[in-house]
């Protein structure tokens, strides 16, 4: 059993978006940090401080943990941010204004 | 745009409370940053994602299709994707500010006499040694992520932490094809035993959770707590250990589970920032509102784990209760008495039950102890736990806004959400209201903009749209 076959998902047709420049397949209607955690993808950034490594928290918005840059623009909340065919969804490094 | 009432989030408290104002008579509108309403509680996949049968992933399905229906039929106004940063209070009327859509730099008012505050809570987690590992995220982070994305985080989990969300945590996962390896529970079964009266409402719903845990093979662990998420970069699996009767941890006791995702939480938090900022007094972490869901501040009412945590049918009495105040006072009467027995009844037991849950499921009393000082304690500025005892031991900080000041603690993206109760706890202060000046980050464009309109501008040059 998986979530959509619990649901009876009927998902529309899934699109590309490039994770670090690898094409990845995304289920529209998911959020970035629900399309990464499909692909096993769990962390996406690396802290300011340390470079540590970081995903999804709080899942809701709260905690920033789950920050990435998508299509060039740092600081986005994966979990809050609906994936766009084509995104190009990038591992964020400490402010995202680095590189 | 103008509006009677605004009513500031969809979950349950809120959009009780809209459907029974605008059977009252109002305008109502009510602004959740969700792309539909329902909340944290009704959470749904998007359309796309072409669910069947949603309800396999909620319990009170038909609660939900009960509001979906009449807010369907009634003339309430919801706007999605908005995310609402401030409310502002002049001469008696308000002025919501939004952001809008997932961008959140489009800034969007709404204008009403009236505001209800059904804004919800968070998960309150205390820190242990390795809990920035992804792999490791709140129990309720799961759910929403199962809920609304039809995704889990891995292939085995370990769910933990204190609390009554553990347990449709641990089904869900498990429905969704996890395998959970134990529910690790901090607090002690025979302290809900110990309610049984007041709980008595709540019994079956935990009795049906509990033999869910079983038909899925899941093993309770109570009176156990997680002491340590291991891993490189990610979790490959934490060390869980008994605690005795005092809340601490037995030596001897640790064993390792394997997994890849562990689901911690030690319950909820009320969102009170928006409350805060228009000046409404709180009582302890929740806003204090009277018997009709009045804050202290005239025209604003609140409903929901905003004024305590309790959970969804209290959050829906509630909402009920306001909406129908609201509705009375803006056309200048009492409310009904008669008519609104019945949800002041539900919502008294409901409110007994949820102090009963309170008490039977504290986080363990001694957490401190097992918080290493390379813990990292606040997550975004990366301050440990030896800094922040630093500060208390070396510098004399006795209070979180001086820990706050010397370690950064608090300062981050999530201004202190999650690390509040974790610096308290270890500065040996009860955490204190927050004091954030707006409920999320807001573009400094915006800010710029709103200045315009500030009364003595030389003319209103931007409005949301009307």
């Amino acid at each position: 059993m998986n979530p959509l076959r619990l649901v009876r998902a009927r998902p529309a047709p899934a699109f590309t978006v490039t994770v670090d420049g690898r094409p990845t397949r995304a289920l529209p209607g998911r959020t970035v940090a629900a399309a990464l955690w499909a692909a096993g993808i769990t962390s996406w950034r690396t802290t300011r401080g340390s470079g540590r490594p970081r995903g999804v928290f709080c899942g809701i918005g709260v905690c920033f943990d789950c920050l990435v840059t998508v299509n060039d623009r740092p600081n986005q909340r994966a979990c809050l941010v609906p994936v766009r065919p084509g995104d190009a969804i990038r591992t964020q490094v400490g402010t995202g204004h680095e590189d | 745009m103008r509006t009677d009432l605004a009513v500031v989030g969809a979950g349950p408290a809120g959009l009780a409370a809209a459907l029974a104002a605008a059977a009252g008579g109002l305008r109502v509108t009510v602004l959740d940053a969700g792309d539909q309403p329902g909340g944290q509680y009704f959470r749904q996949p998007a359309a796309e994602l072409g669910a069947r049968r949603p309800q396999a992933l909620h319990r009170q399905w038909r609660t939900w299709e009960r509001l979906r229906g009449a807010l369907a039929d009634s003339g309430v106004r919801v706007l999605t994707e908005h995310h609402v940063w401030f409310v502002e209070e002049r001469s008696g009327a308000f002025t919501v500010r939004a952001l809008l859509g997932p961008g959140q730099d489009e800034p969007a008012d709404v204008h009403a006499d009236a505001v209800l505050l059904a804004t919800g809570g968070y998960e309150h987690v205390l820190p242990f040694p390795g809990w920035t590992l992804p792999g490791v995220v709140t129990a309720g982070g799961a759910q929403a992520m199962l809920k609304g994305g039809l995704v889990v985080p891995g292939r085995t989990a370990v769910v933990a932490g204190t609390g009554p969300l553990l347990l449709p945590v641990a089904t869900g996962l498990a429905a969704a094809g996890v395998r959970v390896a134990a529910l690790v529970e901090s607090a002690d079964p025979k302290r809900v035993a110990g309610h049984a009266r007041a709980l008595a409402g709540k019994l079956p719903e935990g009795a049906a959770l509990a033999a869910r845990l079983l038909r899925h093979r899941v093993r309770p662990l109570t009176r156990h707590t997680v002491v340590r998420a291991h891993g490189d970069d990610r979790l490959t699996g934490v060390t869980v250990a008994a605690l005795d009767p005092a809340g601490r941890v037995r030596r001897g006791t640790g064993r390792h589970l394997a997994c890849d995702t562990l689901a911690v939480g030690h319950g909820m938090l009320p969102h009170t920032d928006l409350a805060d900022g228009l000046g409404c007094r709180l009582d302890g972490p929740a806003v204090a509102v009277d018997a009709e869901q009045r804050t202290s501040v005239p025209g604003v009412w609140a409903a929901g784990e905003a004024t305590g945590i309790g959970g969804a049918a209290l959050a829906l009495a509630e909402g009920h209760l306001a909406g129908r105040s609201i509705a009375a006072r803006l056309r200048g009467d009492d409310p009904d008495p008669a008519g609104r027995a019945r949800a002041v009844r539900a919502r008294e037991t409901l409110r007994t039950a949820a102090a009963a849950l309170a008490a039977a499921f504290p986080p363990p009393a001694h957490w401190t102890g097992q918080v290493t000082d390379d813990t990292v304690v606040c997550r975004c500025e990366e301050v440990t736990a030896g800094a922040v005892r630093e500060a208390v031991d070396g510098l004399g900080a006795d209070d979180v806004r001086t820990v706050k000041l010397l370690t950064r603690a608090g300062m981050g993206w999530c201004q202190g959400r999650m690390c509040a109760p974790a610096v308290a706890g270890l500065t040996g202060c009860e955490p204190g209201p927050a004091r954030r000046p707006f409920a999320r980050p807001v573009p400094l464009g915006v800010l710029a903009r709103t200045r315009a309109e500030e009364p003595g501008a030389t003319q209103e040059t931007e409005r949301g749209p009307s």
